[in-house]
């Protein structure tokens, strides 16, 4: 992949956004310069920025007729050179979820940002919830993977957004930013360095598109109207794009190469950040909003004298195995606070020796600090 | 197909997909045919289908880029690399049953858009790869495998369904029709805007083994004798339309 150090689009310095504006300033600056989009409470803000900053930096918005056609076009866009993001909520993410699948099989660098909702169904639109996680992993049909950011202001709704474009040029895949609606809705202050760091596509010219003899199995990256004479597809095809739709070895070689590609990376992929976690009897494991509860909770109980710490799972997919494991066999108990019925709690209990203990709420509302001193507390 | 064409083809590609006696290998090629005579360059073409038999009619055979896309989605993923890419002629070429059945909405809004890009619908009036199911342009009283005692819901008319919707080029023609399918084809991709051009086919196979054409050339026959050109059909009366396929240009207010 190519690194670049660019300006900031922005002038550096301190801005007051929303969650959801902080998505689009990121996305501008990442070079994302094709959006699509459909209205959706709790995230259209995206949007409605996006059409008028694009203006500035000459990028191409369209508000398609759904969720549907928002992420085909900017998947189209993507083979004609474009960076291009959408963003939604619960039922477009649902709505969106073959074309999830096919930009997977196709190696299509894009970014979906989902600000979740309260589900199932309709739900309740302007209410919180992180109930999207597992739709993120396990959305579309058949093996693959996706990466899956988790961010907890609106900062890192702007960071976690250049990231996830950089994600996605380097290992060619849709990365999804799980934002709640909570961080989409919350405005604070947040800091625009003067410059930021961009990777693109590989360009090589001849070169297999979907195929590569390279250990990290991510094969260079040409656009339409480059001469290639591109063959895309989502039916199995060969390293060179024909179809190949009764070839089990072909079959098999794809499959194993899209997941191995993420997996492989998962080390340098993989963000977490961890608070008073050396001498702690009970861990807090917890992402999005939920972990901005946690740390206020863990602060106050440390403050107290109590022995409890952290971990803060930035990325959600692929899964931080190996860094549960090792907490897990160092600490008595594990305490997961989540606004779902326990989609990353079962990921925790699958790789920790300790006890996994659940709190789980679906009404609506942010798990507030006090729930978790006080559930913390009769757990010590 | 003519020699001359096959420098449009793939190298790699050695054989036809499609059923002896299918529509979709005329409309292969009357569509390079078109190409051929506008000069226009395969570096520069994009073309996108979606899923179905008529979307293997560019791909992979064309020697140009293509996107071989969702089922019914192709004109929504045309719309991106079009509008984000404007020097790519985009061509869409899909079935029936992909461009207006699964894929109805992205047809008309891209159409209400007027997005530059030329779509070919090769409508065969049935669900060809699938088995043979009833299609949204499938006939009153067509037998189907999900309509085996005859199809009971009026089709589309697709020309009038895009030109409602604002097309400025729509079309019809039979694959019978060769001469004027070129011209409508060359003229779909010389008009800016949004061009359809609906080309009715044969799908022996399915529609044909069902619908008592026992023969390849008995469905092309049926064609032959049910289309018919504007011009002849203002002559008749409107009993006298019954069954007929009216072929022609079609602009707002005449479909």
């Amino acid at each position: 992949m190519t690194r670049r150090e660019i300006d900031s689009t922005l002038s550096p310095g301190f801005y007051y956004f929303s969650g959801n504006e902080a998505v689009a300033e990121g996305a501008i600056a990442a070079g994302c310069r094709y959006y699509a989009g459909y209205p959706i409470t709790p995230s259209s803000e995206t949007m409605e920025r996006i059409s008028i900053r694009f203006k500035d930096v000459n990028g191409v918005f369209i508000q398609m007729e759904d969720e549907i056609a928002s992420i085909c076009s900017i998947i189209g866009a993507v083979w004609a050179g474009a960076k291009a993001m959408t963003a939604t909520s619960g039922p477009g993410f649902t709505l969106m979820q073959e074309g999830i699948g096919y930009a997977a099989v196709t190696e299509t660098p894009l970014v979906i940002v989902d600000i979740q909702r309260a589900g199932p169904g309709t739900g309740q639109a302007t209410r919180v919830a992180s109930g999207d996680l597992m739709q993120a992993k396990w959305g579309s049909h058949g093996d693959y993977q996706t990466i899956a950011l988790s961010p907890w202001s609106v900062q890192e709704m702007y960071d976690q957004t250049i990231d996830a474009f950089n994600l996605a040029e380097k290992y060619r895949v849709p990365v999804c930013v799980m934002g709640e609606e909570a961080i989409g809705h919350l405005r604070e202050r947040m800091e625009v360095k003067p410059t930021v760091e961009v990777f693109d596509r590989v360009k090589k010219q001849g070169a297999p598109p979907f195929g590569t003899n390279q250990d990290d199995g991510i094969p260079p990256m040409p656009a339409f109207g480059e001469g290639e004479r591109l063959l895309v597809t989502g039916s199995t095809h060969n390293a060179f794009g024909i179809r190949k739709t009764d070839d089990p070895e072909v079959h098999a070689n794809l499959v194993t190469r899209i997941n191995n590609k993420i997996l492989k990376h998962q080390e340098s992929i993989i963000k977490t950040e961890s608070y008073y976690l050396d001498d702690a009897e009970i861990i807090v494991a917890a992402y999005g909003f939920t972990a901005r509860s946690s740390l206020f909770a863990v602060d106050r109980l440390r403050k107290e004298g109590k022995k409890v710490g952290l971990l803060r799972l930035k990325t959600i997919w692929p899964f931080a195995d190996r860094i549960i494991h090792q907490i897990g066999s160092v600490t008595k108990k594990l305490f997961v606070p989540e606004m779902n019925r326990g989609q990353v709690r079962g990921e925790i209990m699958k790789y920790a020796a300790c006890e996994v203990i659940p709190y789980n709420q679906t009404n609506g509302e942010i798990i507030h600090p006090h729930q978790i001193i006080k559930q913390v507390r009769n757990l010590l | 197909m003519g020699r001359d064409l096959e420098k449009y083809l793939r190298p790699e590609v050695k054989s036809t997909p499609f059923c002896p006696g299918c529509g979709h290998g005329i409309l292969m090629n009357l569509i390079l045919r078109a190409i051929d005579e506008l000069q226009l360059r395969m570096d520069e073409m994009l073309f996108v289908s979606g899923i179905g038999c008529a979307a293997w009619i560019p791909s992979p055979n064309f020697n140009a880029d293509t996107l071989h896309t969702l089922h019914g989605r192709a004109i929504a993923f045309a719309t991106g690399a079009k509008v984000f890419n404007p020097k790519l002629k985009t061509m869409v070429i899909s079935g029936d049953g992909d461009l207006a059945s699964i894929g109805g909405n992205h047809l008309i809004h891209a159409a209400r858009r007027n997005i530059d890009l030329t779509v070919i619908c090769a409508n065969n009036m049935i669900y060809g790869m699938t088995g043979g199911q009833v299609a949204s342009t499938s006939p009153v009283g067509a037998i189907t495998s999900t309509t085996t005692e005859g199809n009971i819901y009026r089709p589309f008319d697709l020309c009038k369904l895009v030109l409602g919707a604002g097309a400025p080029y729509v079309a019809r023609y039979s694959v019978t029709q060769p001469l004027s399918l070129i011209e409508a084809i060359k003229k779909s991709l010389t008009i800016e805007g949004f061009a359809f051009v609906e080309v009715l086919s044969t799908c022996p196979t399915q529609f044909g083994r069902r619908n008592r054409y026992d023969l390849p050339a008995d469905m092309l026959t049926m064609l032959k004798e049910s289309c018919i050109s504007k011009q002849e059909a203002e002559q008749l009366a409107p009993e006298e339309l019954q069954g007929k396929i009216i072929t022609g240009e079609f602009s707002y207010g005449e479909a």
